[in-house]
């Protein structure tokens, strides 16, 4: 009989305990939320067993939020405040978005932020006042987040969010602010066709190159990877963050107003009638024709038939969309059509007859079916989520994934010069050291943008900074060394310092597009406004879980390799300093604890670089001993 | 916070396990960076304390940038010569010869002439050519580093792989401009 463990209250529990971890696949049209309970990966559904959450979110004049079916249901009575498929706009500044004509909202252009600095991401008006993408995305987060605290019944340790692959440092940026504003940790941003690969890949024991063709409702991935035991490795990515399901909608939508005679559309006939083409793209899956009824505001009525073949003929580009990125994505990988062994299909707007016809007359082979395109990428999610928050699984398994656009840096004339080329493997790295080019110059500029094409302008600008306090030095012989990280997420931070003169000053930049931690302070603020003391307490109870999590980490290492890596002194050390985090662990002073956390973690850094060489020493003994085998 | 001055002590060569020459065994690089991924990967370190998770990128990073350095034939040569103290001189040094200056014109013509056209096979044709003009220049690369030690004619070779590898990269914005 096991004997029960009892933890001192609020300290770290039993170190094997299973911490609670969900994936959430941020959808254009739907969002879902999946955790691993006893070992299988699951899509947990709301109180009234739907699985799928609308991405819709009104803001109503009463100051309520609704989100999901519950504001999809009015969204062509109070269009306006109903924002329907916000991922196309994160990250995005009104100048990105384009055809807003179609749409029926009242925009906020936000301008740029400095001289040269590229337009901020857009605002959509409501009556609750302007309200960022970000925002947006954070109420369909924060719904998720209760559903999973509900049905699991404890607070979550962690979140993986899973981004479409092609999206840039902007949007990725974006989405993990809206995360952190619906008070979620979040362990990683994931690929969408990654997590699906790893769903698909784990449930078939699939070996080989696979490519995974993900068309959602607002954005289309291809990923090309290689899948081995153990190991999901992504060769290639290509896509169009602005490609989905949405766009088969507005085609139909524009076939309406072209052949209805209908014009001179109101907000909630715009709505309306988009409503309606989604449902006929949808009924034209399953039938050859269907039908088109809707009443106006005016009292006009719409009454057309679209045939399957009308509606192929006038999506035909798109579809040719997906299949050219799928060609480049291929010849990055440097594989040809009959190196991929299959082809997994994710997101719902695979299902429409002609986007399995041409993807499987590409591939010369029948696309893979068999899982439910709109649940996939959030089951994967899942699985990772929970190797992420630290419970260990039987098998183990290595993810590599690369970064899917090229990052530069401006050169003379407007020209870019590629630091980071797109599908390097992440994490990644490059420093490049720049020079003066006149005498007693103490200041420069760099600009690092993304993206293929050769001229700045046609590039996303992602920052834009100046250095300042060179010392003064002949032409030439400053040396400033900057260098670009982009981590694990696939977000770039920029650091630079100047070498010759051996001044240390060194600055770390985050994109013009991210906000600082005052904006997403603010945003907590104007949000919980009614539930201040909540927010405050739910801080601090997470402050302390974080400590909790730490004293473990310290402790597991500590007892495994404490006595072999640290002499007595070093261990008393960060005794000590664990110690003086348990005493304040349970004050209601969070900067108290905040300062106990910094004096562990940096306590403990040279001990973690101490068990990083005995464990990369560890991976090359074993790699000497399959040598000897071979 | 300066994560590529790190003391990683070990080249990499010794990081992957392997002898220092251009002839290299890909499928041991392949499994010491699978090996050495599976330990420092950021995805180990995600639920550990914010130090190592920091160390845990910087690994990574490390072993990625590693992995490149000697997967890629161009790179590794620029890497090795670096280490026997001779400088490439990509930037510095462009006198070619002669006939290698005539063939690149060509081949710059035909990129040009297909790119025109449209036309995908001679944009094939002209990059197949192109390549086995690269492994025959590897080749040469082996002999001049390994076996005759000839780093100042090896220096030669990576400026013309260079010159390559830039005229790949055009052909392949050319087939994504085709696709476009």
């Amino acid at each position: 009989m096991a004997l029960l463990q009892i933890a001192e209250p609020g300290l770290s529990a039993a170190p094997h305990e299973h911490r609670l971890a969900v994936g959430i696949d941020l959808g254009t049209t739907n969002s879902l939320v999946a955790t691993v309970r006893n070992g299988i990966s699951t899509v947990l559904n709301d109180i009234e067993g739907c699985a799928l959450l609308p991405s819709v979110v009104r803001y109503a004049p009463d100051g309520s939020v609704q989100v999901g079916y519950a504001a999809q249901a009015v969204q062509s009575d109070d269009p306006q405040n109903t924002i329907v498929s916000v991922k196309r706009f994160m990250g995005r500044s009104l100048k990105d978005v384009g055809e807003v004509g179609n749409l029926p909202y009242r925009f906020v252009d936000a301008p740029s932020t400095g001289s040269g600095q590229a337009p901020g991401m857009l605002q959509l008006r409501t009556v609750a006042g302007a309200k960022s993408p970000v925002e947006v995305s954070a109420e369909i987060l924060k719904v998720l987040r209760e559903r999973a605290e509900l049905s699991l019944g404890g607070e979550l340790v962690g979140a993986v969010i899973t981004v479409p692959a092609y999206f840039d440092d902007a949007q990725r940026q974006a989405t993990k602010d809206a995360a952190r504003l619906a008070g979620l940790n979040v362990l990683r941003l994931l690929n969408e066709p990654t997590a699906a690969a790893i769903a698909y890949g784990l449930d078939n024991a699939a070996e080989g190159v696979y490519a995974v063709f993900d068309l959602g409702g607002g954005t289309f991935d291809i990923s090309i990877l290689r899948l081995s035991k153990g190991v999901f490795e992504v060769l290639a990515t290509n896509g169009d963050s602005a490609l989905g399901g949405d766009d088969f909608d507005r085609r139909i939508y524009c076939w309406i107003l072209e052949n209805g005679g209908v014009s001179a559309l109101s907000a909630h006939d715009t709505r309306l009638l988009l409503t309606n083409a989604r449902s006929a793209k949808e009924q034209l899956t399953e039938y050859p024709q269907t039908q088109i009824t809707a009443v106006l505001g005016g009292g006009d009525l719409v009454d057309m038939t679209l045939k399957r073949e009308v509606f192929y003929e006038m999506t035909q580009n798109l579809v040719a969309r997906t299949l050219q990125a799928t060609r480049r994505a291929l010849r990055d990988a440097k594989l040809k059509v009959e190196d991929i062994k299959g082809v997994v299909m994710v997101g719902g707007s695979t299902r429409m007859p002609q986007v399995q016809h041409a993807v499987g007359e590409f591939f010369g082979q029948a696309p893979l079916n068999n899982l439910d395109p709109d649940k996939v990428v959030a089951l994967g999610a899942a699985i990772q989520a929970n190797v992420l928050a630290g419970n260990r699984t039987a098998d183990d398994w290595l993810l590599l994934d690369v970064i899917p656009l090229s990052l530069g840096i401006e050169t003379m004339g407007g020209l870019v010069e590629k630091i980071i080329p797109r599908n390097s493997t992440i994490p990644s790295a490059r420093a490049q050291e720049f020079t003066t080019y006149k005498d007693g110059q103490t200041a420069m500029s760099i600009h690092v943008v993304q993206g293929e094409r050769e001229l700045v302008s046609d590039c996303r600008s992602l920052a834009k900074f100046e250095l300042r306090g060179i010392p003064a030095m002949v032409a030439g012989s400053a040396r400033i060394r900057v260098t670009f990280q982009v981590d694990a997420d696939g977000l770039l931070s920029v650091s630079a310092r100047e070498m010759a003169s051996g001044t240390e000053a060194s600055i770390v930049v985050k994109p013009s597009y991210g906000l600082s931690d005052e904006e997403i302070t603010r945003m907590l603020q104007d949000s919980a406004r009614h539930a201040r003391d909540d927010m405050v307490a739910r801080a601090l109870r997470e402050l302390q879980t974080e400590a909790a999590q730490l004293l473990d980490a310290v402790e597991n290492a500590l007892q495994e390799d404490g006595d072999a890596l640290l002499d007595e002194i070093a261990q008393a050390r960060i005794r000590g300093s664990m110690d003086a985090l348990r005493a304040v662990l349970q004050e209601e002073d969070q900067q108290a604890i905040k300062r106990a956390v910094e004096a562990l973690n940096s306590a403990s850094t040279e001990f973690a670089q101490l068990r990083m060489d005995k464990s990369v020493k560890h991976a090359l003994a074993g790699h000497k001993l399959s040598e000897l085998e071979d | 916070m300066d994560i590529l001055n790190l003391d990683f002590q070990q080249d990499f060569f010794q990081l992957f396990n392997l002898p220092a020459t251009f002839k290299i065994d890909s499928a041991a690089l392949e499994r010491g960076f699978l090996a050495l991924q599976a330990q420092v990967h950021p995805d180990k370190f995600a639920h550990l304390s914010e130090a190592e998770r920091r160390l845990s990128m910087q690994w990574a990073t490390r072993v990625n940038e590693g992995y490149q350095t000697l997967r890629n034939p161009l790179n590794r040569a620029r890497y090795l010569l670096l280490q026997h103290g001779v400088d490439t001189q990509e930037e510095s040094n462009t006198a070619m010869p002669v006939d290698f200056l005539m063939q690149q014109m060509e081949w710059r013509e035909a990129l040009e002439a297909a790119k025109q056209a449209k036309d995908s096979a001679a944009l094939d044709e002209l990059e197949q050519r192109m390549q086995h003009e690269v492994r025959i220049l590897q080749q040469q690369l082996s002999t001049d580093i390994d076996d005759t030690r000839d780093y100042a004619a090896a220096s030669g070779i990576v400026r013309k792989l260079k010159f390559l590898e830039k005229l790949a990269e055009e052909i392949g914005s050319a087939f994504d401009e085709l696709d476009s």
